[in-house]
């Protein structure tokens, strides 16, 4: 069993620490990981992306062409990574930040009003952690109390009290999946 | 071992280097390897070590060879185009018979190129860079784990050998995260140095550091020493890996990064009942050109993919010998090819 992921954004949305979470909580359900990031001449608000591929057994490329799923954070990254969507993969997109449906009918579509839920709680940065809960509700490639777990750990301890309002963010990201995939 | 972590392989190559005993680093910016020093800034502070940012490339391989010729354990990084810079160093330190080991995360080239991963610099670390008759032992990593283990090695050999050895790694391998595990003993004793210039006390002869003998016999006599040590490492130290090779008519050889995408593409290949194996090179000098060759005997034909426009593929057709066809895929300029287009080039051999 091998799942591979894209998260993508732009810079500022967290879209890396969204695929670093993921990796280091499935390393610690004893998974096989990678984390590759696309770094480039970029500047803030520019975009950003990585790639994630959690496995059962050892990882070949860490380069993904057809990822099982996609996290489209913005329109630019919907635009760049709709189409790299395997055949029957999930493409969770936010759709407060995406003005478009998506062209694909072959795939899982998952719209999160992420960064809407994220204000409404209070706090736009948690919106990659809203994603982040519909994404592990979706795909189940790790538990949502191993990726809590991973939160807690992560989290450094001058910003401990924020794990409560991250963790409604994931809960609120979860409701908004009506299926597993 | 110690615990699981994610790390980026630049980060765990520092904490490797540290970890073997290395207590000194000079190194120049550059992308993709500022991981390397950055990490370093930080982490040699703690262990009593010193960490430098020199004023150029060409300072700080001439402060690796100052450091080495008085004893340490010493490191420098880089990436494509300061690793030209240190060419001229690397060929004194080689000259001089100095223990060493210098990092190069590689990037698009010729010049100042791009920071994305290539693997362009084959031909400048297998082949000698820098002037003059010397090798340089350079190993190849294809994951942040073995990032780790041939960190460590590399300050063995290169004691062990007097020689400066080079990790040849790429942008990717640099950036990427994955798991490793540390070893957790932090090696204390270092082999003993007679050689290095400590100090000089009265009980023993002067120890002379240079890279200069204008005698020409004299030098004629340093090189056959050095080729007699160049030969001890051929025999002993070439390293390789093979990945479904024992009934393979293709076979696929590449190293580092495109090793593991090529693994993913030979995985491919046999979904699809193409009897594909990957040969990895992890020494690609000395270069494993009797294990590559061995598989000529049962292989219908050899391709070999590299993130440059073919560099390795003379190594591969020097093993191959002519016995079979070497056919060559690359990409260039900091593009990395993916499993489906290294699947398409196997399947045409099949």
């Amino acid at each position: 069993m091998q799942q591979e992921f894209i998260f993508a954004g732009f810079g500022g949305q967290g879209v890396l620490l969204m695929g670093q979470l993921i990796a280091y909580a499935a390393l610690y359900e004893g998974k096989k990981v990678s984390w590759i990031p696309s770094y480039g001449p970029e500047m803030r608000g520019g975009t950003a992306n990585c790639t994630v591929v959690v496995s059962d057994h050892e990882i070949g490329s860490p380069v993904v062409t057809r990822p099982s799923c996609v996290v489209a954070m913005n329109l630019p990254s919907l635009d760049k990574f709709e189409d790299r969507v395997k055949p029957g993969g999930v493409l969770v997109i936010n759709s407060s930040m995406i003005n478009r449906e998506p062209r694909r009918t072959d795939v899982t579509v998952i719209k999160v009003p992420a960064t809407a839920t994220a204000t409404e709680l209070g706090n736009q940065r948690v919106a990659n952690m809203v994603a982040l809960g519909a994404v592990v509700e979706a795909t189940r490639v790790v538990s949502v109390e191993g990726l809590l777990d991973t939160l807690r750990k992560k989290l450094p301890a001058h910003h401990q009290d924020l794990l409560p309002l991250n963790q409604k963010a994931v809960e609120l990201g979860r409701s908004f999946v009506s299926q597993v995939v | 071992m110690s615990e699981k972590l994610l790390m980026k392989g630049n980060e765990a190559l520092g904490e490797a280097a540290v970890r073997a005993g290395c207590r000194l680093y000079f190194a120049y910016p550059i992308t993709p390897q500022s991981e390397l020093p950055e990490y370093l800034s930080r982490r040699m502070p703690e262990v009593g070590g010193v960490f430098l940012q020199a004023e150029s490339e060409v300072a700080a391989i001439n402060m690796v060879y100052g450091a080495s010729g008085a004893g340490a354990r010493v490191m420098t990084s880089s990436s494509s185009p300061g690793i030209s810079l240190k060419q001229e160093g690397l060929s004194y330190i080689a000259g001089a018979e100095l223990p060493c080991v210098v990092v190069n995360m590689a990037r698009g080239g010729p010049g100042l190129g791009s920071i994305q991963p290539s693997q362009s610099d084959y031909l400048q670390a297998t082949k000698g860079g820098g002037h003059g008759d010397y090798r340089l032992i350079v190993l190849a990593p294809a994951s942040v784990q073995e990032v780790v283990d041939l960190t460590i090695l590399a300050f063995d050999l290169a004691d062990k050998y007097r020689n400066p050895v080079m990790i040849m790694g790429d942008g990717l391998l640099g950036q990427m995260m994955e798991p490793v595990t540390f070893p957790d003993e932090v090696k204390k004793e270092l082999p003993p140095k007679p050689w290095a210039t400590t100090g000089w006390t009265k009980d023993r002869p002067k120890n002379i550091i240079t890279s200069l003998e204008l005698q020409p016999e004299r030098l004629e006599e340093h090189n056959r020493h050095l080729q007699a040590k160049y030969a001890q490492i051929v025999r002993e130290e070439i390293r390789w890996d093979e990945y479904l090779t024992g009934d393979a008519e293709v076979v696929v050889v590449a190293y580092g990064t495109v090793a593991r995408i090529a693994r993913s593409a030979v995985d491919a290949a046999r979904e699809k009942g193409i009897k594909a194996g990957l040969f990895r090179p992890i020494t690609l000098w000395p270069y494993p050109y009797d294990a590559l060759g061995r598989l000529a005997d049962a292989a219908k034909n050899f391709l070999t993919v590299e993130m440059n426009c073919g560099q390795m593929v003379e190594d591969v057709r020097l093993a191959v010998d002519g016995r079979r066809p070497v056919y060559f895929y690359g990409r260039s300029g900091g593009m990395v090819p993916t499993p489906e287009e290294v699947l398409a080039e196997i399947e045409k051999l099949a």
